[in-house]
């Protein structure tokens, strides 16, 4: 019960301190926007038509973006400033104090997520979408990047470096995941990569909700996705206790 | 005979002392053995203390002197390479989650949310103990006005001047109202009115019955305001007592100042041939010091200066300091202490 309140506190605090600040929002945005405006110019007539196709890369690129840095730079930052110290000598249990800092970011990726769809309503036809199975695989790809996030900031110290580390791993996910380019299509060498990568899972069961062109099993892309997050949590857990609690 | 033992809560007096006589010292929080490396750095050699209920003790060193580790392996930032800890009869190292709902902590360097105001970073504080809101919001407004903090209205925390960090950060430490407070370097850096409210508002505690654990290189702060006190230097305990234990135990020089109506000179080399138990030597405006390790006796020096008909204005006591003791006993300078510390600072 107590707990309860404190994990609520900690929710509402990064929501208010990080979430809906215009920079973060602006920056979990841009990148899908400018992709949309880019597609547009280049054929504005195909546009439209395109814009259900694109929907799904559009979602998770939002998801990417606005998951994995969040948390690497807030908590390197609440770690600079010293204030990541109150929540280790608050009287809860450090999982329930990590589950509370993900969770903020696990849900402001849900919502960019949703962002592009909202815009592909005005311009296109998007009925015949599975709303549920698109929820879940958005909430599964935010809680995989997300943890991925944490995994970055337990692992650098200072806030560039938490930058530099989460670039290196969201660019490359960008292009192998199956986003914009299906995985088919990428030279032979770099599939095998691509099956490495969560967001590839995440991606497929999209495709599936919302073109119907998934090419893995739904269940099978989702217990990838579970068993990713649990290993990437145990980790985080692991290294905050043996790292921050010196 | 006295025997410390851990106590599992706060007995009442009249049970503190056992059928063959012995009495309990009911010490909060008691360690033993506690030691911390960083690789080759060895920041804390095995200290051990106990600290009774509702008293404030004070760790009293120089820079590097292991005061802040001591403070993170009691709290929960840092974990021992050896030794025990027990909190309130808690096991510190096992149970630490445990032991925290019971404590305050004060850091030494601020660290509130800067973007936040006072009011929210202290309702915050208090929601990380589980206080529910409408509890939250009455103890905040009521500890902002004892602070003088009412009136910085939305002032985010980052726009404080230093004195009013470090109220607001102590005021975020007992707005749980913990049984024990550690404070680490509580009046270090800022200004001297903050830094005198803080030393009151830590008797005031003491008062309410909290056990108050401070660090500090102020020499006369520890003196002021602790029961009792450890020097602590290279991360090892050097002494630790009562105030009146070290004072007695380790000033053990007893000095007498006279002050006479004409000057000392001539006098001094006589009175040393009549009483060779003592160490007499010269003071400034016409003063001389007597010292010994026995109380030096007032009459007969009085009696031998009046037959020589040199009448005495003044004579007095002087009682050793602690920085007197401190000085003695680890051999650094207290303005060595301090000079360190600045240099730091900088
Ligand atoms: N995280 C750390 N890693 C390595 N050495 C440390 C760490 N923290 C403290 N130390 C070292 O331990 C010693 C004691 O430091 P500290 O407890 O901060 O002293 P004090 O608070 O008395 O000034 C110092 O030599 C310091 O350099
Ligand atoms: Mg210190």
């Amino acid at each position: 019960m107590n707990a309860w309140i404190a994990y609520w506190n900690i929710l509402k605090k990064d929501i208010r301190n990080y979430y809906l600040k215009p920079p973060n929002i602006s920056w979990g945005i841009i990148f899908p926007l400018s992709w949309t405006l880019m597609q547009f110019i280049r054929t504005p007539q195909a546009g439209a038509a395109e814009a259900k196709q694109l929907l799904p890369g559009l979602m998770s690129m939002s998801v990417l973006f606005g998951t994995t840095s969040m948390l690497a730079v807030t908590i390197t930052f609440e770690r600079r400033g010293r204030s990541f110290d109150r929540l280790l000598l608050a009287p809860i249990s450090i999982t329930a104090m990590v589950l509370a800092k993900i969770s903020g970011a696990v849900l402001f990726g849900v919502v960019m997520a949703f962002l592009p769809a909202l815009l592909a309503a005005f311009i296109t036809d998007l009925s015949g979408i599975s709303w549920g199975m698109g929820i879940i695989s958005v909430l599964l790809m935010s809680i995989t990047s997300t943890l991925l996030g944490l995994a970055i900031a337990v692992s650098s110290k200072e806030v560039f470096e938490a930058q530099t580390y989460s670039n290196f791993f969201r660019f490359p996910m960008l292009f192998l995941s199956g986003l914009f380019i299906p995985i088919d299509n990428l030279p032979v060498f770099l599939q095998p990569i691509s099956y490495c990568l969560p967001l590839t899972y995440g991606v497929d069961i999209l495709n599936k909700a919302i073109t119907n062109t998934g090419i893995m099993n739904v269940w099978f892309d989702c217990l990838v996705l579970i068993g990713i997050s649990i290993l990437l949590f145990c980790f985080c857990l692991w290294n905050i206790k043996k790292k921050w609690i010196l | 005979m006295l025997k410390i033992i851990p106590s599992k809560q706060n007995l009442p007096a009249k049970d503190r002392k056992t059928k063959n006589g012995e009495r309990f010292i009911m010490s909060i929080i008691s360690v033993t053995g506690l030691k911390k490396a960083y690789g080759a750095i060895i920041a804390v050699d095995g200290i051990s203390l106990d600290i009774e209920k509702g008293q404030i003790f004070g760790l009293l060193g120089p820079n590097g002197a292991g005061k802040t580790t001591t403070i993170n392996m009691l709290t929960g930032l840092a974990r021992p390479t050896a030794g025990k800890i027990f909190v309130d009869g808690i096991d510190g190292i096992k149970n630490i989650k445990k032991v925290q709902r019971i404590i305050g902590i004060v850091p030494d360097e601020s660290n509130l949310y800067d973007e936040m105001d006072g009011f929210d970073n202290l309702c915050f504080c208090a929601s990380l103990y589980g206080i529910k809101k409408a509890e939250r919001e009455k103890r905040a407004n009521k500890l902002l006005e004892i602070f003088g903090l009412k009136n910085t209205g939305k002032r985010p925390f980052r726009a404080y001047s230093k004195g009013m960090r470090r109220k607001l950060t102590i005021a975020a430490g007992i707005i749980h109202h913990p049984e024990i407070l550690f404070l680490d370097e509580p009046t270090t850096g800022i200004d001297v009115e903050s830094a005198r409210q803080i030393r009151s508002l830590i008797l005031d505690m003491k008062r309410q019955g909290t056990t108050v654990f401070l660090t500090t290189h102020y020499i006369e702060e520890a003196e002021r305001l602790c029961d009792t006190v450890a020097f602590i230097v290279d991360g090892k305990i050097i002494k630790k007592g009562t105030i009146d234990e070290l004072m007695e135990n380790e000033g053990n020089e007893h000095i007498l100042k006279l002050t006479l109506e004409g000057s000392v000179n001539g006098i001094i080399s006589d009175l040393q041939l009549n009483f060779p138990n003592f160490r007499i030597k010269p003071g400034g405006n016409n003063s001389c010091f007597i010292s010994s390790v026995e109380r030096p006796s007032l009459l007969p020096i009085l009696q031998y200066l009046d037959k020589k008909g040199i009448s005495v204005y003044e004579a007095r006591e002087i009682r050793p300091s602690l920085e007197d003791v401190f000085v003695k006993v680890t051999g650094i300078e207290a303005a060595e202490l301090k000079r360190e510390k600045e240099g730091v600072r900088k």
